[in-house]
């Protein structure tokens, strides 16, 4: 009943596979879920009491639960909140491993960040980079994922192949040959290097994510335009497409918070000042012979502050455009 | 009417392929453009990595250009040497254990805490939307700040993990210059910046379980583990085996924060694979042809986990 064993490279199924037929997710199934070596720990979750009886919870109960909420909150809030104090204090205090949370305040390390530094460039470096990285890799995935949404083709499972596995490359493997080929063209300290390095993983993964949202476009739409006399590039072009549009923002907007965080090639291939990204440039403050933590602290609040509010605003359609796929399946 | 029939059987394999193309032509240019990009970007390198892996080319005898010199290239063909290199080193098998030791362990925690802080969120409770933002926050700050945070947070001398133990009256910890310690703080920064993402997911997988399924196992009086157990595991399978794959391949290729944090120190000890053949093509004498070969293995075991996953979901009739 297995299909063929799915070798690395399985070959392209002569038929269209069929539809996947949808198990009803039975009590009996067992819920251990093959996972190789992680197994998911339900064992470490709270006693998941009551999980829907919301009339029977007493007032220590209720205490509980928001005191291990709180906990939890600070826990995460705690690294940035101290943060941003840190970012506020004199070099001296710092350096003095004070536990007080405000302690001469002073915005000197936010001035000297954008005044002595080149933080404004390498912003505007990294803003380049990741806005060329995240139009280029929607533009040339977005027919993709509709296309495995909607169709089963001959090849079809060797492209889901490909899209998976090429997410799974570790940095290592292709950074070697890209930074030689790079080389060869002279293109080590310039834009297009990291751009073509960063499409490598956002093309793939961007399809991938854009199929997960193309699968929740009802495929009635799709069957109304093919009555209308659409071909399938009309379909897509002027029915789905405008559906999707946030989709595409979510696939962008990933790819671009991706290129923005990335480390390995912009440390390798970036080798002027000017021509560092922030994750280069920051890790300038903090060298191997002097540490300007207040350096390092203001201008990592510069670039959190933005990131996460713009974050917030998103993340719920990030979480669903991750898993959209599976829920679907 | 069998004339027929015996005419279009002749005519079979010709037609065949050409309603093939006819039905799927289309399918098959939408994937054009990310085939095509995904060959030349990534197959070519990766066809050249290949070879690099069977070479002994490093930076010494890699052709390049100085000014208006052209130095060829001197490297030669070893075979699989490098190969065997790797996987009979004690470096290898080291390296290897420390990485599925902080694969599992951060995954297991990221999907145990992040489990946990779902059901709670999942409650009707006041200020849930409060809570959820400030858990999710980890998430927001990009990953390379974060290892920065965290490196300022644990430091020896003035940070300010250190200092509160001492005003408590501890001894301060060498959290990044001990090497069981560094371990502790590597995998604390990653759990803490990879929980939101599994916490969230879940959420969504606990929000798409009907809510009829849970009544009806009270109405017949199923205890609250037998629900945990029975409905919810098997209702949130479609996305916790999405994400489990996908945080394990993340955890196990996380460059930044060991790069950031401890740059895989002291003494190498929280190096993991990733970060290991990274050095060797970008520290000392450039490695190309160790590390090409040190990506390849890398990349195996990931297609193999990969493998035995889908695998696994296949026969539980999910996915494709």
């Amino acid at each position: 009943m297995s299909p063929a064993a799915p070798a690395p490279a399985p070959e392209p199924s002569p038929v269209p596979s069929p539809e996947p037929s949808p198990v009803p997710a039975t009590a009996s199934a067992a819920p251990a879920s093959a996972a190789p070596a992680p197994a998911p720990a339900p064992a470490q979750a709270p006693a998941p009491a009551g999980a829907w009886s919301r009339d029977r919870r007493t007032p220590a109960r209720s205490a509980a639960l928001h005191l291990t909420l709180i906990a939890a909150s600070i826990v995460s809030v705690f690294p940035v909140a101290w943060l941003v104090l840190t970012s506020l204090k004199p070099r001296s205090v710092i350096e003095t491993a004070s536990v007080a949370p405000v302690d001469h305040p002073t915005l000197a390390n936010y001035a000297q960040v954008l005044g002595e530094t080149r933080f404004l460039t390498w912003a505007a470096n990294s803003v380049i980079v990741s806005l060329i990285t995240a139009a280029l890799g929607v533009l040339l995935s977005a027919t993709t994922g509709y296309a495995v949404s909607r169709f089963r083709f001959p090849g079809f499972r060797s492209v889901m192949w490909m899209l998976l596995i090429t997410q799974m490359f570790p940095v290592a493997i292709l950074i070697v040959p890209i930074y030689n080929l790079m080389a060869g063209l002279g293109l080590i300290n310039q834009f297009p290097s990291l751009v073509v390095a960063y499409l490598t993983s956002t093309v793939p993964f961007c399809a991938w994510m854009m199929k997960g949202y193309f699968d929740t476009v009802p495929v009635s739409i799709d069957e109304a335009g093919r009555v209308d006399g659409l071909t399938p590039f009309g379909t897509f072009w002027r029915l789905i497409l405008p559906l999707a549009k946030p989709g595409l923002a979510v696939a962008a907007f990933y790819s671009f918070l991706t290129a923005w965080a990335e480390v390995a090639y912009a440390t390798a291939f970036m080798t002027g000042d000017d021509k560092y990204t922030l994750a280069v440039g920051l890790s300038q403050f903090v060298g191997q012979h002097k540490a300007e933590w207040g350096l390092l602290t203001a201008a990592s609040v510069l670039i959190a502050i933005p990131a996460a509010a713009v974050f917030l605003l998103v993340q719920r359609h990030l979480v669903t455009g991750l898993t959209a796929g599976a829920t679907k399946a | 009417m069998t004339a027929d029939v015996v005419a279009t059987r002749r005519a079979a394999p010709r037609s065949g392929a050409r309603r093939l193309l006819s039905r799927h032509w289309y399918a098959w240019a939408m994937t054009a453009p990310v085939v095509i990009v995904t060959l030349v970007l990534v197959g070519y390198p990766l066809a050249r990595g290949v070879y690099l892996s069977l070479t002994d080319a490093t930076e010494a005898n890699m052709g390049r250009t100085i000014g208006m010199n052209v130095i060829p290239s001197t490297y030669e063909f070893v075979g699989l040497k490098n190969y065997a290199a790797i996987l009979t080193s004690p470096e290898f098998l080291g390296r290897l254990a420390w990485t599925i030791v902080w694969t599992v362990v951060c995954v297991a925690l990221h999907v145990g805490i992040g489990l946990g802080l779902a059901l709670l969120l999942n409650r009707p409770l006041r200020l849930r939307s409060l809570y959820r933002m400030l858990l999710v926050l980890p998430w927001a700050v990009p990953a390379f700040v974060s290892a920065f945070i965290w490196r300022y947070l644990l430091n020896g001398e003035f940070g300010v993990v250190n200092a509160m133990l001492r005003a408590a009256g501890f001894a301060g910890i060498a959290w990044l210059d001990d090497p069981f310690w560094a371990k502790v703080s590597v995998i604390a920064c990653n759990v803490w910046l990879g929980v939101p993402f599994m916490m969230l997911a879940l959420l969504g997988g606990l929000q798409a379980i009907p809510r009829e399924l849970y009544e009806a196992a009270e109405v017949d009086g199923a205890s609250p583990w037998q629900r945990f157990r029975h409905i919810t595991l098997p209702g949130l399978r479609p996305v916790s085996s999405t994400v489990v794959l996908l945080g394990t391949i993340w955890t196990f290729n996380q460059f930044p924060v060991i790069f950031l944090l401890t740059r895989g120190g002291p003494g190498g000890s929280t190096e993991i694979l990733v970060t290991y053949a990274y050095r060797q093509a970008f520290e000392g004498i450039r490695n190309y042809s160790g590390s090409a070969a040190w990506g390849l293995v890398i990349l195996a075991l990931l297609v193999v986990l990969a493998t035995v996953y889908k695998r696994a979901l296949r026969r539980q009739g999910e996915a494709w």
